[in-house]
């Protein structure tokens, strides 16, 4: 028992430690960038930012396949990688909904301009170069009086390549085989209007190169065969390369119109602002908690505090290595958690006293306490859970990080404060016990005449 | 304290006048649906100076947004203004006229500036998937319940308790927030449907220690009445319910106090959520196991059902 109970310390020693470790901030002995690779996620309600919740609405009505939708979003993805934006969150929702996170943006109107122009396909003439995938290029189209802005910022002495063809212009594109080599291939084809121009174009320029270019970003740079004049091919690639390439020329091609339908967008100020509150509430909560578990528990209260600030790091660490993105409501509720996993405690010192003042020995007192009162944390802790499961849910479909924050900061609130109100007070009440310390009953919040039991618990007499 | 389950009438009457006015008032009024809900936009600004709210909503009226209504938020020196109009999305060109036009009052301050805009439809979805997720935790936690009581007599009927004692708190804090929209215009947003959530969370995990309370004692002492194991059940949790709400209470004040602006009225959902939520659970959760028990609510259905009917029917068709 004793030898366990040992290891058990040892065991939330060492996780404490890891725990806080993890918690300090910034580079403080950081080992190998583990700690600078898992930063405080903060959502866009703390550091200020843009949530848009874009949805397709094609042209004619109807819906969109589920295709169409993935290659708007990776055309999103690549804008929005070009606005230099450190943790942008860009997902599907439902059959027609995408939704963009930018939190610690300084400039949200641009950020919604780049982000609701179409996908912009264009086929140029790299003047005899072969330009690699990933160049930003500027073209004819772009610079020629075209409403839509460049997107990225460019070198104002770079060339500027004609646009051949642009998205426009394409009215199909799929993956299929070279009927010979059986290689996977992107076909494409033009309109009537637009095949006349490529016709001539490709004539003149057999044997070189032009390039594939997506929002001025160059996809690939295939060598012209040989003429093409309303349908075409692009090999050269593996099959998923050229299934992307389809998606996006598709994406680009046929982009679907898509139309803001909810947004939400935070000065940063305001964000700091919110922040520096939550923290200050954060701790003036956890010290009133504190104060009022010590006088009225006394000794297991103040166990149960060194319990909380376990919990505390512990499930701060946690937040850092999930990673959790913390918003106000999800502050909100780890604030609450730690109230639930001072209930833990309650129950157990309050079945604890009876034990004592049935007149059970320390040490079974401890024990009785703990065993009693499981049932019910347990029982009221899965309640809790299975709220914070459904909550997540209705998060998910709401808005991006606000709710579910909030559902999951209370969900790993929950579940570390059971180990932490169980454990880790039992172990540390157990080491003090048998260390000898707790010499009055006053400690434990008991009347003197408890006082002789607990001595001859001490001596073995019970 | 020992007579608690013997004054169970009037703590059902005490519950009964809270809950009347809290239904009339959602009745009458309703509750005043933020734009998560009903969509539009809640634009939030901040000046360098002191601006009135009329001043801003006469500004936005000349520029065709008279349905705009602007009330003044944070605290008085830092001059923020929440102004609530129709859909105004971020980076259209209304916007920028809008945007224009307020700065001839003073000069804005981009940092403190929030937009939030929720499209009609997506608005209309909230409210569906609001009303299915408490409908969904309802039944989870009447289906665990059931479960974890498997071993009493009536595991269903703790479940069933436990779900009014949550409906009680649920219509209680629907109720205040009718209230409060109608005379202080609180509005009703998806966090306010998380908030209530949370407290539904609470209320079960409150009356789950009444209750599990109960069912070890009807294992230690099967003599008793099923009235006195209650009564002593519920005295032998009555601190520690107290001691724990608290402490949540404690942490919520802080909050609430402390916290920032944005959460306040989520806060406050919450703190009255779980004060009721701690009322309900010993004073109406329990009660109503041993009203049940006692034929007391199969009483009030066979009079109810004699009345209506004027002949006798078999009356535990119900739930039981």
């Amino acid at each position: 028992m004793r030898s366990k109970n040992r290891r058990l310390l040892l065991l939330i020693l060492a996780l404490t430690l890891f725990a806080g470790w993890i918690v300090l901030p910034g580079e403080t002995l950081d080992v190998s960038g583990f700690k600078a690779d898992h930063p405080v996620r903060e959502g866009l309600d703390l550091q200020g930012g843009l949530q848009v919740t874009l949805e397709a609405r094609p042209p004619g009505g109807g819906g969109v396949d589920g295709e169409t939708l993935q290659g708007t979003r990776d055309t999103l993805e690549r804008r929005v990688n070009g606005l230099g934006v450190t943790e942008p969150l860009i997902q599907t929702r439902g059959d027609n909904q995408i939704v963009v996170e930018l939190p610690g943006i300084d400039d949200p109107e641009q950020a919604v301009d780049v982000l609701r122009e179409t996908a912009l396909l264009e086929i140029i003439f790299p003047n005899g170069a072969n330009l690699p995938a990933g160049t930003i290029v500027q073209t004819s189209l772009g610079s020629g009086g075209d409403p839509m802005a460049t997107p990225v910022a460019t070198d104002p002495n770079a060339p500027v390549y004609d646009t051949i063809v642009s998205g426009s212009d394409l009215s199909d594109a799929y993956v299929a085989r070279d009927p010979t080599t059986g290689q996977p291939l992107v076909a494409f084809e033009l309109t009537s209007d637009a095949a006349d121009t490529f016709y001539n174009f490709t004539l003149d320029h057999t044997g070189q190169s032009m390039s594939i270019v997506v929002d001025k970003q160059v996809i690939s740079s295939p060598i012209i065969r040989e003429p093409i004049a309303g349908q075409g091919s692009i090999d050269g690639m593996s099959a998923i390369e050229a299934q992307n390439l389809a998606t996006q020329l598709k994406a680009g091609a046929l982009g679907v119109p898509l139309e803001v339908v909810s947004s939400r967008t935070v000065g940063p100020s305001l964000g700091a602002d919110s922040l520096d509150r939550s923290l200050v509430a954060g701790v003036v909560g956890l010290s009133v908690v504190a104060l009022f578990m010590i006088l009225y528990y006394r000794l297991p209260g103040l166990l149960s505090v060194v319990a909380l600030l376990i919990y505390t790091a512990i499930t701060f660490a946690l937040f850092k290595l999930i990673p959790v993105t913390l918003t106000l409501p999800g502050i909100a509720g780890f604030i609450l958690s730690i109230g639930m996993a001072v209930d833990a405690n309650v129950l157990i010192f309050a079945r604890m006293k009876e034990e004592l003042r049935n007149g059970r020995p320390l040490s079974q007192a401890i024990d009785g306490g703990f065993d009693h009162a499981w049932p019910s944390i347990r029982d009221s802790n899965v309640s809790t859970m299975i709220t914070c499961l459904i909550l997540y849910w209705f998060g998910q479909f709401t808005g991006a990080t606000i709710i579910t924050g909030f559902a999951l900061t209370l969900f790993v609130g929950v579940a570390v404060s059971l180990f932490s109100a169980i454990t880790v007070t039992r172990t540390l009440l157990r080491a003090l016990n048998e260390m000898g310390v707790i010499k009055s009953a006053w400690l434990l919040g008991l009347g003197s005449h408890d006082l002789e039991r607990i001595a001859d618990d001490r001596t073995g007499v019970a | 304290m020992q007579q608690l389950a013997g004054k169970r009438k009037l703590w059902f009457a005490i519950s009964a006048g809270m809950l009347v006015p809290c239904i009339l008032a959602l009745i009458m009024w309703g509750l005043n649906f933020g734009i998560d809900f009903t969509g539009g936009s809640a634009w939030e600004v901040q000046y360098d100076r002191a601006v009135s709210t009329e001043d801003i909503a006469s500004v936005l009226a000349e520029n065709g947004r008279a349905e705009a209504t602007v009330q003044q938020v944070g605290d008085a020196d830092e001059h923020r203004y929440l102004i609530r109009l129709g859909e105004l999305q971020e980076g259209s060109a209304e916007k920028d006229v809008l945007s224009e036009a307020l700065g001839s009052l003073g000069t804005l301050d981009p940092a403190g500036e929030a937009l939030e805009t929720v499209g009609a439809s997506v608005g209309n979805s909230i409210r569906d998937r609001s009303v299915l997720a408490v409908t969904a935790a309802s039944v989870g936690i009447l289906l665990f319940i059931a479960f974890a009581f498997r071993n009493t007599q009536n595991p269903l009927l703790y479940g069933v308790c436990a779900i009014v004692a949550m409906l009680h708190d649920a219509v209680f804090v629907l109720g205040v927030f009718a209230i409060l929209g109608r005379f202080l215009e609180i509005e009703v947003d998806a966090l306010f449907i998380t908030a209530l959530l949370t407290v539904i969370g609470f209320s079960v995990h409150d009356t789950i220690v009444v209750f599990d309370r109960i069912r070890e004692n009807l294992k230690l002492n099967p003599d008793d009445s099923f009235e006195e194991i209650v009564n002593y059940s519920i005295g032998q949790t009555l601190v520690r319910s107290l001691n724990t709400s608290i402490t949540v209470v404690i942490t919520l004040l802080a909050l609430l106090l402390f916290g920032g602006s944005t959460t306040r009225e989520f806060i406050l959902a919450l703190l009255i959520g779980i004060v009721i939520g701690t009322w309900s659970s010993i004073f109406n959760a329990a009660q109503l196991l041993v009203a049940w028990d006692n034929g007391e609510v199969q009483g009030l259905w066979r009079r109810f059902t004699r009345t209506g009917r004027r002949s006798e029917h078999e009356p535990s068709a119900t739930e039981a």
